[in-house]
């Protein structure tokens, strides 16, 4: 057992606490209430340092930083608040293409979503299938050296404001569902690109796209033709490596802290003098630190060029289902204040716990559910008998 | 960075595994009931040096590290092993740099030959309450937060009747010796053994899932084995989550300890809060998945259950746990 970083990943996460105090702004993070849940000077910001470059294999044209500066890197940045959905997807995005990609992929795309220039979004859920991804039914028909392209995606978050789409498509109804698939990178520029907003219960808008008729060379298309879940698990494995999720509760506790220490009750008393207040807040505390043990774990294992596979679900549903909890711990602990949003002058650090409260449900749904994550715990862990 | 056992910890994994299989079945744990104790096995690790691995060559002992020690104690949580293997191993490193009476007792410690524990309560007056292995232990050092006691006395060689059969008694002593213990000393031997504890039940709790995962892959109802039904198969799941969870936490509490990092006692509360919510977890899991025969005495998951209600209360109640670690996280609480 060793769970000390080495001295230059500790420096790595001193140079990103210093980036995040000179570039992250309140403005930056209040932005986002305008539903995009994206800081383009952030995002600039974060690709002039070559981080979005960096967790990406060096064998494959990336900045090949290890997986422990990866999981610093998200760990100081979810810690202060910075809004790096859109550094996840193109770090992800940009493993994909060059694993899978052809050469013009690699060469015209891959610089620019590292750079920053281009951003991409995610396009497998559909409007029939979520956690049975491999059913996806949006078609792609061959039609000399094009494909045409019809159907719908759901929760294409950020393609408002996105340049490319990875689209999940189906080539070959006729064949068992996960063998028909097929990937493409499709400009969202593209005739025939419908894109509608989808309203959330909480701040961030998300995404309805429809694709009708939309034609594209057979260049844009990514790994072979029904090799699409070959692809899937490629992205799989980098977002459950790298995209981070691990930490979405220490700015919330921050915030609860800061209450309990600064709000007088209307008894007088101040709530962190309140012993169920204090157990509350350590009981959140404490998750922290196991989800900074799940967290380091996998970064340890992929830096030991170990594959993990199941580590991942633990991480990810432990991470979002105390996130949940703790939020609507929070909550409770300031009673009808916590009720504000950051709407309102008097909401306590601009509604954040709020904010929190109605953001964290969709966090134990997207990326895998609770219950995928739970069976492949089952199976892949438990050994006990596939039941889908 | 390694998360991971290094090889020389997975040896002395592999020793103990065997050891604790061979010897410590679960036929032993049954026979030692109501004592909860077994000399014979204990002595057997007296002979394999395991009382005192972790103290220091200097001092005669074995020169292993709390985190050699905590890979044993996995072991010995897994097999509910009726020997006082962590209080024993914390009192002997806390009395690295005292002698209780004199060398020779010392060295008897050191070797097993004596069995020593810590009241992890302040004695009121002249009487240790309900101490760990207080039915059997012929040293015990106490704090009263300032200065320390070593007392000695016969072992009553009976346990106050308690929930899993653990050696507690009440114990006095009948001669004493002041020992010069600072409080900084105690607090760091209590704080070994909340994070040993909490690694013991991390042992616990896997070996009470196994039971589990492996009874639903054999028992039929409706036609088909019970741990293809998701409604059981996520209760395991979220046992296992949380089981690895608990296991990084008191690895990285240990680790903490063994290197002195400042967050380590920090560490070492939280793991034993989170291991033993986690391992109380995943017995009742486990038991409820077994449904009556659960309940019975013939299945093993019943001793695992009971072990899992009591290690951590031996400390004193959780509640006063998490509100010593929110004293040290935010000062104390003014009283309203």
């Amino acid at each position: 057992m060793d769970f000390s970083f080495p001295p230059e990943v500790e420096e790595f996460r001193a140079e990103v606490r210093q980036f995040l105090a000179d570039t992250l702004t309140e403005d930056m993070i209040a932005a986002t209430h305008d539903g995009t849940i994206h800081s383009p000077a952030l995002h600039a910001a974060i690709a002039q340092r070559g981080w979005l470059a960096g967790p990406v294999p060096s064998e494959l044209g990336g900045g090949g930083r290890g997986a422990l500066e990866s999981v610093v890197l998200n760990e100081e940045m979810q810690l202060a608040r910075a809004p790096i959905d859109a550094m996840g997807v193109a770090i992800i995005v940009a493993a994909i293409l060059l694993e899978h990609g052809n050469d013009d992929l690699k060469n015209d795309v891959v610089p620019r979503i590292l750079d920053g220039r281009a951003l991409a979004c995610f396009g497998y859920t559909e409007p029939e299938s979520g956690s049975d991804v491999a059913a996806a039914q949006t078609r792609a028909v061959r039609d000399g050296d094009e494909w045409v392209i019809n159907g719908s995606k759901m929760w294409t978050t950020m393609a408002h404001v996105a340049n490319y789409v990875i689209l999940l498509t189906r080539t070959d109804p006729d064949v068992p569902k996960h063998k028909g698939l097929t990937f493409f990178l499709v400009p969202l520029d593209s005739p025939g690109i419908e894109i509608q907003p989808v309203p959330t219960m909480a701040v961030e808008r998300s995404n309805a796209t429809f694709y009708d008729d939309v034609r594209l060379a057979d260049k844009w298309r990514v790994g072979e033709v029904n090799g699409g879940w070959a692809v899937m698990k490629t992205a799989l494995k980098y977002e459950r490596g790298i995209a981070g999720g691990q930490f979405p509760s220490p700015p919330v506790i921050d915030a609860a802290v800061h209450w309990a220490q600064t709000h007088t009750r209307d008894d007088g008393t101040a709530p962190i003098d309140d012993p169920t207040v204090r157990e509350t807040l350590m009981r959140a505390m404490i998750d922290v630190e196991v989800c900074r043990g799940f967290a380091y774990h996998t970064a340890s294992l992929a830096q030991e060029g170990a594959m993990f596979g199941v580590e991942g679900s633990m991480t990810k549903l432990f991470a979002s289902e105390s996130y949940k909890r703790h939020c609507r711990d929070f909550q409770d602990i300031m009673g009808v204040d916590g009720l504000l949003t950051h709407a309102s002058p008097d909401a306590h650090l601009g509604g954040r716990i709020e904010e929190n409260v109605r953001h964290s449900p969709v966090t134990t749904i997207y990326g895998g559910t609770s219950e995928i994550s739970r069976n492949l715990v089952a199976e892949g862990h438990l050994g006990l008998p596939r039941t889908r | 960075m390694r998360t991971r056992l290094t090889d020389d910890e997975a040896a002395v994994r592999d020793v103990f595994a065997g050891f604790f299989a061979n010897e410590s079945p679960i036929e032993v744990v049954r026979a030692a009931v109501p004592l909860g104790h077994d000399a014979a096995l204990w002595r057997k690790l007296v002979e394999m040096g395991a009382p005192g691995m972790a103290v220091s060559l200097d001092a005669g002992g074995g020169g292993a590290t709390l985190c050699d020690l905590a890979v044993v104690v996995e072991q010995w949580g897994r097999h509910l092993a009726p020997v006082p293997l962590v209080e024993h191993s914390v009192t002997a490193r806390l009395l690295e740099h005292h002698r209780p009476f004199d060398q020779a007792q010392f060295e008897a410690i050191v070797a097993g030959n004596d069995i020593a524990t810590l009241a992890l309560r302040n004695p009121q007056g002249a009487t240790a309450h309900l101490i760990p292995a207080g039915a059997v232990a012929d040293i015990i050092i106490t704090h009263d937060g300032t200065s320390g006691e070593a007392w000695r006395s016969a072992p009553p060689l009976t346990a106050a009747p308690n929930t899993a059969d653990l050696p507690l008694a009440s114990r006095s002593p009948d001669e004493t010796t002041p020992l010069d213990i600072s409080d900084q000393q105690w607090t760091r031997a209590l704080d070994e053994w909340r994070a040993l504890m909490a690694v013991a039940h991390v042992g616990l709790a896997e070996r009470a899932i196994e039971l589990g995962v492996d009874y639903a892959k054999e028992r039929i109802q409706f036609g088909v084995p019970i741990g293809s039904f998701q409604a059981v198969q996520h209760g395991f799941a979220d046992a296992a989550t949380r089981l690895e969870g608990a296991r990084l936490l008191a690895h990285r509490a240990v680790w903490a300890l063994e290197t002195n990092q400042a967050d380590a006692s920090r560490l070492a509360g939280m793991a034993l809060l989170f291991s033993a919510e986690m391992a109380r977890f995943a017995a009742d899991r486990s038991l409820q998945y077994h449904g009556g025969y659960g309940f019975s005495a013939e299945y093993d998951i019943q001793l695992y259950h009971r072990h899992a209600a009591s290690w951590i209360l031996q400390l004193g109640e959780p509640g006063r746990e998490y509100a010593r670690l929110a004293d040290a996280e935010f000062g104390p609480r003014k009283a309203a």
